[in-house]
């Protein structure tokens, strides 16, 4: 009972701080808003026995909106805390179209005949998954970890300002490079 | 807690995140419902772990669903750089260049 109403009351919170996200009139209540949200699913996942991936995601999600918070600050040119916003395009559209895509999820969640629990889990389930992880699902962390250093390159060449194609050239032959300021020892 | 219940609470987060990625016009805005999107999925897979199969293998899916949020968050960071460094704002209607 009681863990019924703790897994209503986050999912109340969760759905209701993601609407606030889009409702708020600033980025930085926009981002406190999402924040919450967040904790409030890892906290739901805490309730489903998923303490590993509970608190990782808690963990993971606050200091992914303090990153966000920065940007929003960079990027909107203004005070992000005072400065109301509404930028919205295809507001109907777009309402329209969440709203289907909830009925339709709704139904699929409620009249689908699910399967009967197969199995029952690990007295340790964290433990369980390390095991998984270190053993016969390493095979995923191995392809998960080579997708993590691309994403590392792709996001330094996308973000970076000036690399060293744009110095020499596609063939890097370009001879002085094209600085804005003349470097270096006169070469 | 069923796990309709939990799938519902799910659906209702995905359609909200799902509004927010078509609707908003600032690119930080969109991946915050790309965020919310996924975090649906998280909740839902977490729950089908519980509910059905609670075999390890299945939160090892859960940590690919973490992964792919941080990918898709780096990415949309360094696009979003990329964008405002060339057009000077950070709209999505500014970075049309691959529409049909």
């Amino acid at each position: 009972m009681l863990l019924d109403v703790a897994f209503w009351v986050l999912g109340l919170v969760a759905v209701a701080s993601a609407v606030l996200v889009f409702v708020v009139d600033s980025m930085a209540r926009a981002t406190y808003a999402l924040a919450l949200s967040f904790v409030a699913v890892g906290l739901a996942l805490l309730l489903l026995e998923q303490s590993y991936v509970g608190v990782v995601t808690v963990l993971m999600m606050l200091m992914e909106m303090a990153v966000m918070g920065v940007y929003m600050v960079m990027y909107m040119g203004m005070n992000p805390a005072l400065m109301p916003m509404s930028m919205v395009h295809d507001n109907r559209a777009a309402l329209g179209v969440s709203a289907a895509t909830f009925v339709v999820l709704a139904a699929g969640a409620l009249l689908v005949p699910w399967p009967v629990r197969r199995g029952v889990p690990a007295p340790d389930v964290t433990a369980a998954l390390g095991e998984a992880l270190m053993g016969r699902q390493m095979l995923v962390m191995v392809v998960v970890s080579p997708v993590m250093v691309a994403t590392i390159v792709t996001g330094v060449v996308l973000a970076a300002g000036r690399t060293r194609y744009d110095r020499f050239g596609d063939d890097l032959d370009a001879s002085p490079p094209r600085d804005p300021h003349r470097g270096g020892v006169g070469r | 807690m069923t796990l309709q219940t939990v799938l519902l609470v799910a659906a209702a987060l995905f359609a909200v995140g799902l509004y927010g990625a078509i609707s908003q016009q600032v690119v930080v805005m969109v991946m915050m419902g790309l965020e919310v999107m996924v975090n649906a999925v998280l909740l839902a897979a977490g729950a089908m772990w519980w509910f059905l199969a609670p075999d390890p293998a299945g939160q090892v899916l859960l940590l690919v669903v973490l992964a792919a949020m941080t990918v898709e968050m780096a990415a949309g960071f360094a696009v979003a750089t990329l964008v405002h460094r060339h057009r000077g704002s950070d709209m999505t209607d500014s970075a049309t260049d691959l529409a049909g």
